[in-house]
């Protein structure tokens, strides 16, 4: 079987404030041997326009699909928001024929139509379906066997479910849990998991979003779980970059640090702490560093 | 946009109500099942947003679609607290889109009504600067060639631009007004 090429789709936030999760990305998928493309000219994937006008988004994301497609190269996504935009507007462009006319229409007037030849995936599906857990598991060198965590993957990798074919289960997602397993940690259960981070209303209300992550936090620590691993910039920083404000506006003390699931891989790997880049997390993860450096003694 | 909530008439008179109003909505991409609603509240009950907002209720917005009830949805404030978690798309037994539907009425105020929050004008004004919904700062350039990322991509801000012009989306976002925050 050929090693996996994708064209890599880093959106907008990435870059701008989370180059943490693209770096340990890049030196997961490098060493398990998926090739990554530039996404050359990309723009937003188009998630945020959809509020204003919904056709808007549909040919901002549909010119991506086309980058993509002129490449021959299916997309790979870091963010679920990223992911879902692409996806759908694949499916939806594939599926409606009207939809596709209409959006081919605006296209046409920057040269480009939606043709419908590539497929779009999430990191989460290219590491269990293209790499698969076999070789995962092998280039896993310093099982974290001492550390107890906690997932969430967030809404947008799995609704609205008639546009997500990755055999996930919307109510139970357990891919990304059965990933982080094969790192040799513990994933545990806990309350809600499938709840929203809110993130995507805090431009307009704060005070929901807080609460929201408050009582995940809340629940996260309740099962006693020395991190929580996401798979979403978007959930990253309502957890992670939020979490001071949250303790101050709740007056608690969560100290929960949120990771990056190809953090938590790359250190399995055996990659170290600053090739991670988990010196810029909001939460410093220094007890739970400790618990991995313990293993190696 | 506090005097919208000021005064909300809990008697619903019957020249508030389009009876076209149903049929425009369910033409809209996205919202098409709307009159396959049947009330039963799965989407209020399992909404996260409706747990913590006393304004937000999805089965209501629906059921005000029904009846027409047009100038009150698009002055209603509550339509911004949709964080689309879709989790109310997957639970509806009728398989109603609700975030669609909710989605399609904020389309329609922003065109109509001519206003918005302000953060999805900045946003805007961001990808037709940058191609990104944030300008990406100098700095940031230079950081990634530190940590031996490779550079970001030129955008073409010329077909961006095209798209935005063509969809009718720059003419709606010129005039509009913007408001801040909405309460919960």
């Amino acid at each position: 079987m050929p090693e996996p090429k994708y064209l890599l789709f880093l959106g907008c936030v990435i870059p701008y404030r989370l180059s943490s999760y693209e770096i340990s990305a890049r030196k997961i998928l490098g060493k398990l041997g998926v090739e990554l493309v530039e996404m050359p000219e990309f723009n937003c994937c188009g998630f945020p326009m959809d509020p204003i006008n919904h056709y808007l988004m549909l040919t901002l994301a549909a010119r991506n699909l086309c980058l993509a497609e002129k490449q021959n190269l299916n997309i790979l996504t870091l963010c679920n928001g990223c992911f879902s935009i692409l996806n759908e507007t694949n499916k939806m462009l594939k599926e409606d024929k009207k939809l596709r006319e209409k959006v081919n229409g605006y296209l046409k007037e920057i040269g480009m139509e939606f043709k419908g030849t590539i497929g779009v995936k999430h990191l989460v599906h290219v590491l269990s379906e293209d790499v698969g857990f076999e070789k995962v598991k092998d280039a896993v060198k310093k099982p974290l066997t001492n550390l107890r965590v906690a997932q969430h993957s967030g809404c947008h990798i799995v609704r609205p479910a008639k546009y997500v074919d990755h055999g996930d289960d919307p109510e139970n997602p357990t891919m990304l849990k059965n990933l982080i397993r094969l790192t040799g940690a513990e994933c545990l259960d806990y309350m809600d998991e499938t709840e929203c981070c809110g993130n995507p209303i805090i431009g307009v209300n704060e005070e929901v979003p807080f609460q929201m992550a408050k009582e995940k936090l809340d629940h996260v620590r309740a099962v006693k779980a020395q991190a929580l691993i996401t798979v979403c910039p978007f959930c990253h920083m309502m957890y992670d970059l939020n979490q001071p404000r949250i303790e101050r506006a709740f007056n608690e003390k969560f100290g929960i640090p949120v990771l990056h699931y190809p953090q938590l891989l790359g250190l399995a790997m055996g990659f170290t702490p600053e090739e991670l880049a988990l010196n810029e997390l909001r939460v410093k993860p220094s007890e739970l560093l400790s618990r991995t450096q313990q293993e190696d003694s | 946009m506090s005097e919208k909530q000021e005064y909300v008439p809990s008697v619903i008179k019957a020249e508030e109500m389009n009876p076209k109003f149903k049929y425009e909505i369910s033409k809209m991409h996205g919202a098409e099942k709307l009159m396959l609603c049947f009330q039963c509240g799965t989407c209020t009950a399992d909404c996260p947003i409706s747990r913590f907002s006393d304004l937000y209720r999805p089965r209501k917005i629906a059921r005000m679609v029904q009846l027409g009830l047009k100038d009150r949805l698009l002055s209603d404030d509550a339509l911004w607290l949709c964080s689309t978690c879709f989790t109310c798309v997957d639970h509806c037994p009728q398989n109603v889109e609700i975030a669609g539907i909710v989605r399609v009425l904020r389309n329609l105020t922003i065109k109509e009504r001519g206003v918005m929050p302000l953060v999805f004008k900045e946003l805007a004004s961001n990808i037709l600067k940058a191609g990104y919904v944030y300008e990406i700062p100098e700095s940031r350039h230079k950081k990634r060639t530190e940590q031996g990322l490779p550079q970001l991509p030129k955008p073409n801000l010329e077909d961006v631009a095209k798209i935005f012009e063509v969809t009718g989306s720059s003419k709606i976002l010129e005039n509009v007004k913007t408001f801040e925050k909405v309460k919960s």
